[in-house]
């Protein structure tokens, strides 16, 4: 102790070398995961685009890839659907969830709805996509529970609402997974907002819960979800999954389009699909410079209602409104679930019966020996692409300990590139890349494009409570004797090991998830859970979409159950230790 | 963060040196056949496959258990869902000089596909089909489309796996059998009194192709036109029947035409549901295999047309750069074998008629076949109907693209 006070905290022992080298790689180690695959990939995108990779017979940059990219039937109508739904998810997913913390954060109902939403956020797109499919299509199950006592029909009614031109069906898939996404990243950030205080004052000034929360706390709330909101406006512009099952098909929206392009026997249309994946890009910024147009709308518009002083007084319906949608999500997604179980074990299930007729095991016996291969590869490309993301993250962030900076807002958005670049932008690049070199799919490599994805997560997980842990925990045990290596392994992993462990079931779903990645790197040979569940969708039996849609949601959902089951193990004798 | 991205254009560079042209390795000999089993030994065939329908999933899994047992050879199913995408990965590999280690072993092909691969000189050869040890039971003799496909000569570039002809199935609970057509004009007329109730895939889904064929080969008048290669010229004025048909069908389509059934095994949920009222397939006992699943009720029948419909082979092929030819070859002659021809023709688990000649079987082999139970929506081989030849491969290519060229954007 003595020692430590005269040194100065944590200067007493120099760290063993080695260990230094290693953290002091680290960060550099990481930006490359996220930055060079990107570059990469975005530039063996542009080459083809332009005509250029003689390997296919491209030899003379020009534009006429692009011209041909424009001319294909429907092409506007695909552009302006993905633009449209990207939107349209960011926005009504950002809405609804500020109307939500506006109106009940604090309260209990409030806490209780959290612990209700946060597995939904393990929940893949894909499954929930099925799952909902499952309930509200015009043969789905909520047409079953209402026939034909109250509708009267024996035969579905001739409705276009799965694949709906408008893809409208598909913007509500997106919002029940985005919103809970945001939901969780607003709740990370509330803490830093004075909650209580605010509310007190703006109800003693005579605003309402709602407006109060508007002028007062919604814009440093927003400050810290942006980036998030512009992930979620990138992602749902470029999905893949959720637009083969729910989307649009006479067109497809572009990215479906540009992914069916690049299998075409014909070798130009690979070209013309390069060309559209920068379209996607484009498109992609054009999104966020239309969010950010509506910013400004958005805040003026705020700024002109306070000047008028609305007060919005009577917000009880509005708040009542928010909550009833957001149970609404968490529900729809909970029963597609259940619903995909269901299917699993069904014989034959008419319409218009509630349940099926005959319940039976013979699809998952059948399933069981296709399985295994898709299961293993799902199973060790997340495990082994998390403890990289893991190891990557716990080293940037002891680096960040030892020099006392943090990357600040440059590394933030770093971080947050891979969420923001379309991945079918750059992964396309990359499949052209192992085009290229000849290398054949392989785990290695989808474990590496696995990363790219998983890294963000597990960073943004991680990092809030890492950075939270009182350093005085670490003076104290230098004190005491133990050198810098034992202080990590004996004092911080453990006090850690549940913002660890969370951060690694996080990584895991995201990896158990990612379905163009997969299929593009994957190349039909290796194939997951999610890949064979999305093959499916095309029309395949109803049952065995249960049985892989079911295995794509409960491998993330064992992941949390085992992050939350760990610490009480591990410190069943340590009762402040295990929450 | 610059030494980095030298490295890597560095590893990147060295790595596209080493991928330059490669001449393709000598093709295993089938006549040589411990030969070409003690080179399979060991190897792991990439089965590219249409993988929408699960009952072929199914099947194909249980072959993988089977030529692994036997002859240690690995299956894995690659699904496509187009079979045109593995054609597309052969071509891309050939055009950046890979001429060997390919990533496709097996294709499941027929048609126009069949045809692009051997135009482009995409597949194994020489001929190697007759040359399996089981080629002897095959019926080619009375069945021409096992050598001819499509209008194209087979020349043993490819193994058949199965027969298909096109069938309509309905429910009986649900839709009356006095109505059923008995003909494209007569199914017109049925969609028009039941609106919403018919559909067909998209094409380039092959089910749904195949109806836009079997609409053509009744309406164009002179169907010799369709055993030659599209003629430029007349193409539009020969089409023109189709597309009169199907313009008038559209409005009475499921969803109007605004959307289509993915393929045959989503119009099969829709008859369940009774969305659907007539669909179709390729195989005649798809019914009895889907009733056994759970899939359809049994009330499920199935009907053809007295004027006949459109039947055709269904093949492996082995692509030139596969990296597997030898454990290819074991598989082709494993699915011409008598008894994986039993299994898969079993409703139970697929009902895919054979391509085996039952006079080249052995008496115990044929019982087995003859005691099969298609099934009460089955109908016995006497009732299918006559078969129509499929037309030549460049009439599939040219309808599906004027198809999507007319309806590929809905309204």
């Amino acid at each position: 102790m003595e020692e430590a006070l005269r040194h100065g905290p944590l200067s007493a022992r120099p760290p063993p070398a080695a260990a230094m080298r290693w953290t002091r790689l680290a960060p550099g180690l990481t930006l490359a995961v996220l930055v060079a695959p990107l570059a990469f990939g975005l530039a063996f995108t542009a080459l083809p685009a332009f005509g250029y990779l003689p390997a296919l017979g491209g030899h003379v940059v020009s534009l006429r890839y692009f011209a041909a990219f424009f001319t294909m039937p429907g092409i506007v109508r695909s552009i302006a659907l993905a633009l449209g739904i990207g939107l349209a998810t960011g926005g009504i997913s950002f809405l609804l969830v500020v109307l939500f913390v506006a109106g009940w954060a604090g309260t209990p109902a409030f806490a209780r709805l959290q612990r209700g939403l946060s597995p939904l956020l393990a929940v893949p797109h894909a499954a929930a996509a099925f799952g909902l499919a499952f309930l509200v299509a015009p043969s789905g199950f909520l047409m079953r529970l209402a026939s034909p006592w109250l509708t009267g029909l024996t035969r579905p009614p001739d409705w276009l609402i799965v694949h709906d031109p408008l893809g409208i069906t598909m913007t509500v898939g997106m919002i029940v997974k985005e919103a809970p996404f945001l939901f969780l990243v607003s709740l990370a950030a509330l803490p830093q907002l004075k909650l209580v205080e605010t509310r007190r004052l703006a109800a003693s000034l005579g605003y309402g819960r709602i407006a109060g929360f508007a002028y007062l706390l919604a814009p440093a709330l927003y400050g810290q979800i942006r980036l998030a909101v512009f992930a979620v406006i990138a992602y749902s512009a470029s999905v893949v999954d959720v637009a083969a099952i729910l989307g649009p098909t006479l067109p497809a929206p572009l990215p479906v389009r540009l992914l069916s392009w690049m299998n075409e026997a014909n070798l130009s249309m690979r070209f013309v699909a390069s060309a559209g994946a920068l379209v996607q890009f484009a498109l992609v910024l054009a999104a966020l410079a239309l969010w950010l147009a509506g910013e400004r709308l958005v805040g003026g518009g705020s700024a002109l209602l306070r000047a008028c002083g609305v007060r919005f007084r009577r917000d009880r319906w509005l708040r009542f409104l928010s909550f009833g949608l957001v149970v609404l999500c968490a529900a729809a997604v909970f029963t597609g679930l259940a619903l995909l179980a269901l299917w699993s074990l069904a014989g034959l299930w008419q319409f218009p019966d509630a349940l099926p007729q005959v319940f039976w095991l013979k699809t998952w016996q059948r399933q069981l020996s296709e399985i295994a291969a898709p299961f293993a590869t799902t199973l060790v490309t997340a495990l082994v692409a998390t403890a990289i993301a893991l190891a990557l993250t716990v080293a940037c962030l002891a680096r960040e300990d030892e020099t006392g900076r943090t990357g600040g807002r440059r590394a933030l958005l770093l971080v947050y590139l891979p969420l923001l670049v379309p991945q079918i932008s750059f992964v396309f690049g990359l499949q052209v890349l192992s085009l290229l070199t000849g290398i054949d799919a392989s785990l290695a490599g989808l474990v590496f494009v696995h990363l790219i994805f998983v890294l963000p997560y597990v960073f943004l997980s991680l990092s809030d409570p890492w950075r939270a842990f009182d350093p005085r925990y670490a003076v104290v045990a230098s004190g005491l004797g133990l050198s810098r290596g034992a202080i990590f392994r004996r004092v911080r992993l453990p006090m850690l090991a549940r913002a660890v462990l969370t951060a690694a079931a996080v990584g895991f779903a995201v990896s158990v998830a990612q379905y163009l990645p997969t299929v593009l790197i994957g190349a039909g040979r290796l194939t997951t859970i999610t890949t064979e569940a999305v093959a499916l969708a095309s029309g395949g039996n109803a049952r065995v979409i249960g049985v892989y849609a079911f295995l794509q949601a409960i491998l993330p959902f064992l992941g949390f159950a085992i992050a939350s089951l760990v610490p009480a193990l591990l410190f069943r004798n340590r009762r402040a230790l295990r929450t | 963060m610059h030494k980095l991205f030298k490295l890597a254009v560095l590893g990147l560079s060295t790595a596209l040196a080493i991928a330059g042209p490669a001449r393709a390795a000598d093709a295993p000999d089938p006549a040589n056949w411990q030969a070409v089993l003690d080179s399979a030994k060991g190897e792991t065939v990439y089965w590219n496959a249409w993988g929408g329908s699960q009952n072929v999933n199914d099947y194909i899994d249980w072959a993988g258990r089977q030529v692994k047992a036997r002859y240690g050879v690995t299956i894995r199913e690659v699904k496509v869902d187009d079979t045109a995408n593995a054609v597309a990965k052969v071509v891309a590999e050939k055009a950046a000089g890979k001429n060997e280690s390919g990533s496709v072993d097996l294709v499941w092909i027929n048609g126009e596909n069949f045809v692009d691969m051997k135009d482009k000189g995409l597949l194994m050869s020489p001929g190697w089909a007759t040359k399996l040890p089981n080629w002897k039971y095959v019926a080619f003799k009375q069945n021409p489309t096992i050598t001819t496909d499509f209008n194209t000569p087979t020349d043993g570039l490819e193994s058949p796996w199965g027969n298909a002809k096109l069938v309509f199935f309905y429910d009986s609970a649900r839709t009356d059998a006095k109505d059923l057509p008995k003909d494209t004009d007569g199914l017109l007329r049925w969609a028009k009194a039941h609106p919403g109730r018919f559909s067909y895939p998209a094409p380039p889904d092959f089910i749904g192709s195949s109806f836009l064929k079997q609409v053509l080969y009744e309406h164009i008048g002179d169907t010799s036109k369709l055993y030659k290669p599209v003629n430029d010229a007349t193409f539009e004025q020969d089409v023109k029947p189709l597309f009169t048909y199907l313009d008038a069908l559209k409005p009475y389509l499921w969803r109007k035409g605004a959307d289509y059934p993915e393929n045959y095994p989503d119009m099969k949920r829709k008859l369940a549901d009774g969305e659907l009222g007539i669909i179709f397939a390729f195989n005649p006992s798809e019914a009895s295999s889907a009733i056994e699943n759970g899939e359809l009720p049994d009330t499920v029948r199935s009907f053809t047309f007295p004027g006949g419909t459109l039947g055709n082979t269904h093949f492996v092929a082995i692509p030139y750069n596969a990296n597997a030819k030898a454990g290819a070859l074991v598989v082709a002659n494993f699915l011409i074998s008598p008894e994986a021809q039993l299994h898969k023709q079993d409703p139970q688990y697929w009902g895919d008629p054979t391509v085996l000649a039952m006079d080249k079987l052995s008496e115990k082999e044929r019982r087995k076949f003859a005691d099969l139970d298609l099934g009460a929506a089955t109908l016995p081989p006497s009732e299918l109907g006559p078969v129509i030849p499929e037309p030549d491969a460049s009439w599939t290519t040219r309808i599906e693209a004027a198809w999507k060229k007319r309806y590929g954007t809905a309204r």
